[in-house]
């Protein structure tokens, strides 16, 4: 691929005043030469060009991405340790009968569903109403989309940490306010669903701003006329939303719905960092392990490689399956309206 | 559903109020009720106060954050606990790292995504629709499920602890592509590239000459994105550089929180010197960035 790179570059680096206009008393058996050579590099340079642009993307994705992602799946065929990562046995699919064995992770698969759940619906059911407000006619608007943004410029480590605090049982903000309203301390780390919001509590503050800011995208793309013969027809502002609005929506809904689904699978750094004892077992019952966390866990902290392996390549049919039920869902869509 | 934002839609915001009422617009009819304004009011407070609060918790010392009720206001010790946990996590030595990292990060992509952008946009070649279906495949792949290998490959190359270690697998970046697709079919009209062609341009004179120019508001925004992207990265900087090594800010920060009893308010000095930069950035670049993100948001 580099070498088509080079063969497309010369005509830049050579022809430096207009290579398709030679000079008009240049000697005419030489000029046809000259044209003949430089059609046939501007030919190479319209046929390769294109693939030489393409080409540091996809030898990077081959590299980085591609192959990483296969080699993932050979190594979940054998055992290999952290040890001696090099040394690889055969063992076909016992890391998968393994994992399947192990209630540990049927907890991290549970955990990270009811996660995904608590912090996706919640999130982008908000980001709808903020960006339907922010679709209104506003003072200071920029002002209000760049405040949302806030929470997206934090990082997770950073994020994380604060809310631990902010979710401190004894002297944490939250318990404090509850208790002003005649709520009981609550134990945000050891509670199972209490952690487990907690957990998702960061999530959705990190990117409800963000989802908001796409919602507000997609609306301000539908046309204005869609309003105003629904207005014609009668609809008030709830009805225009529900019937113009939200049908609009539907491919960006989709589309968060699957970013979002993407990013709760691979949770990682939010339950690591929110376990006072920053261990990797999601909590001392295991109690907000993700799939994320127990993956590290088998990987890094008990060098077991080929398992961890194996808990990503199921990671990965599960999201394989979960684009699959999104395109058929979009195409039903399509089809229906 | 294509694009019908140009870059003044979203980031010129202001001027775009005073000079026309916005009938163009969904829902631009309606004027904000008080109600929205007081939704909109919370849920700022609601974006704010972490980070608020992360530096009330910076300026006073372990003590105080371990009784009730928990501290309101500022207190004094946040410049003494800055430099502290400054030093304890070499912060210096990680702000380089970070810097350095994401900044070589964000232009190779900004440079190689815009030039595949193009191809993608404006260019016909054999394999085009299904060399682009395997970039969207991408954007839907999670890297993470690819850190065993990358683990093993980096231990295999002997660049554990080292940035290249980091640098490398973050260049891949499908979204990249896509956003810079998505600007160029736009924002560069067929007609300027003929005309150069016609000129007897080459195709990367092309490139140099017509492209960048005209994608230079998109590459800004998609740079800004990747630097924030590559300076909050976590999980596979944490995999690969040691906290004794060569850290980036998020692994020396996470770092803080380790050790038998550790000081609340110093992990809070060094998460609120991690986020500092990026904020310093939203606050100046925050529209564009902004504008940016709702312009990669609405897709065809």
């Amino acid at each position: 691929m580099t070498t088509r790179h080079d063969t497309a570059a010369p005509p830049d680096k050579e022809g430096g005043a207009a290579p398709g206009r030679p000079p008009a008393d240049a000697v005419p058996e030489v000029d046809k030469r000259r044209r003949a050579r430089l059609s046939r590099r501007w030919q190479r340079d319209m046929r390769w060009s294109p693939y030489a642009f393409v080409s540091p993307f996809f030898l990077l994705f081959l590299a980085f991405g591609l192959f990483p992602l296969i080699y993932t799946g050979w190594a979940s065929l054998h055992t290999v340790e952290m040890t001696a990562p090099t040394d690889m046995e055969w063992a076909g699919l016992r890391n998968y009968t393994r994992i399947f064995e192990d209630d540990f992770f049927w907890n991290a698969a549970k955990n990270t569903l009811t996660i995904g759940i608590i912090s996706t619906v919640p999130q982008l059911l908000m980001a709808m109403g903020i960006a339907h407000i922010l679709n209104y006619k506003l003072r200071g608007s920029t002002f209000y989309r760049v405040m949302m943004l806030a929470p997206y410029a934090t990082s997770i480590a950073a994020a994380s940490l604060v809310f631990v605090l902010l979710f401190g049982r004894d002297y944490g903000m939250i318990n404090w306010a509850l208790n002003a309203v005649g709520i009981d301390n609550i134990d945000w780390q050891n509670d199972k669903w209490a952690s487990q919001f907690a957990v998702s509590s960061i999530v959705i503050w990190r990117w409800t701003g963000y989802n908001a800011l796409i919602y507000l995208a997609a609306m301000q793309a539908i046309p204005q006329d869609l309003y105003e013969s629904a207005a014609l027809d009668g609809a008030n502002r709830w009805q225009q939303f529900i019937h113009v609005t939200l049908p609009s929506l539907r491919p960006t809904i989709l589309f968060t719905v699957v970013v979002s689904t993407i990013g709760a699978s691979q949770l990682f750094g939010e339950p690591l960092l929110f376990d006072a004892n920053k261990g990797t077992s999601g909590g001392s019952q295991h109690q907000f392990q993700t799939l994320g966390l127990y993956l590290y866990e088998q990987g890094w902290v008990n060098q077991h490689l080929g398992r961890a392996s194996a808990i990503a390549w199921t990671m990965f049919l599960i999201l394989i399956v979960v684009g699959i039920i999104n395109y058929v869902i979009s195409r039903r869509l399509r089809a229906s309206s | 559903m294509t694009t019908t934002l140009t870059p003044q839609d979203t980031t010129d915001e202001k001027p775009k109020r005073i000079r026309r009422p916005r009938s163009a617009r969904a829902g631009g009819q309606m004027h904000a009720g008080p109600i929205a304004y007081i939704i909109l009011a919370l849920f700022t407070i609601g974006s704010l106060f972490p980070l608020v609060w992360t530096a009330i918790a910076a300026s006073r010392d372990t003590q105080r954050l371990a009784q009730t009720p928990p501290p309101f206001w500022f207190g004094s010790n946040l410049f003494d606990n800055l430099e502290i946990a400054w030093n304890d996590a070499n912060l210096g030595e990680a702000f380089i790292n970070t810097t350095f990292v994401a900044g070589v990060s964000a232009a190779t992509i900004v440079f190689l995504s815009t030039i595949a952008g193009f191809a993608f946009a404006k260019l016909r070649f054999k394999g085009r629709g299904a060399m682009m279906l395997i970039v969207i495949g991408t954007m839907m792949v999670p890297p993470q499920l690819s850190v065993i290998p990358l683990y093993m490959m980096v231990a295999e190359l002997g660049w554990t602890d080292q940035l290249k270690a980091v640098i490398f697998p973050s260049l891949v970046s499908a979204f990249g592509v896509f956003f810079m697709r998505q600007y160029l079919i736009q924002a560069l009209p067929d007609e300027i590239i003929e005309a150069a062609r016609v000129d007897g341009a080459s195709s990367w004179r092309v490139v140099w000459h017509v492209v960048f120019p005209a994608a230079r508001p998109a590459m800004a925004v998609l740079g800004m994105l990747m630097f924030v992207q590559t300076w909050n990265d976590f999980l596979w900087p944490f995999l690969v550089l040691t906290q004794t090594g060569s850290p980036t800010v998020q692994v020396a920060v996470a770092g803080l929180g380790r050790g038998f009893t550790p000081d609340q308010s110093l992990i809070m000095a060094g998460a609120l010197l991690g986020t500092l930069p990026l904020l310093l950035v939203f606050a100046i670049f925050g529209k564009q960035i902004v504008g940016g993100i709702m312009q990669g948001a609405v897709k065809g």
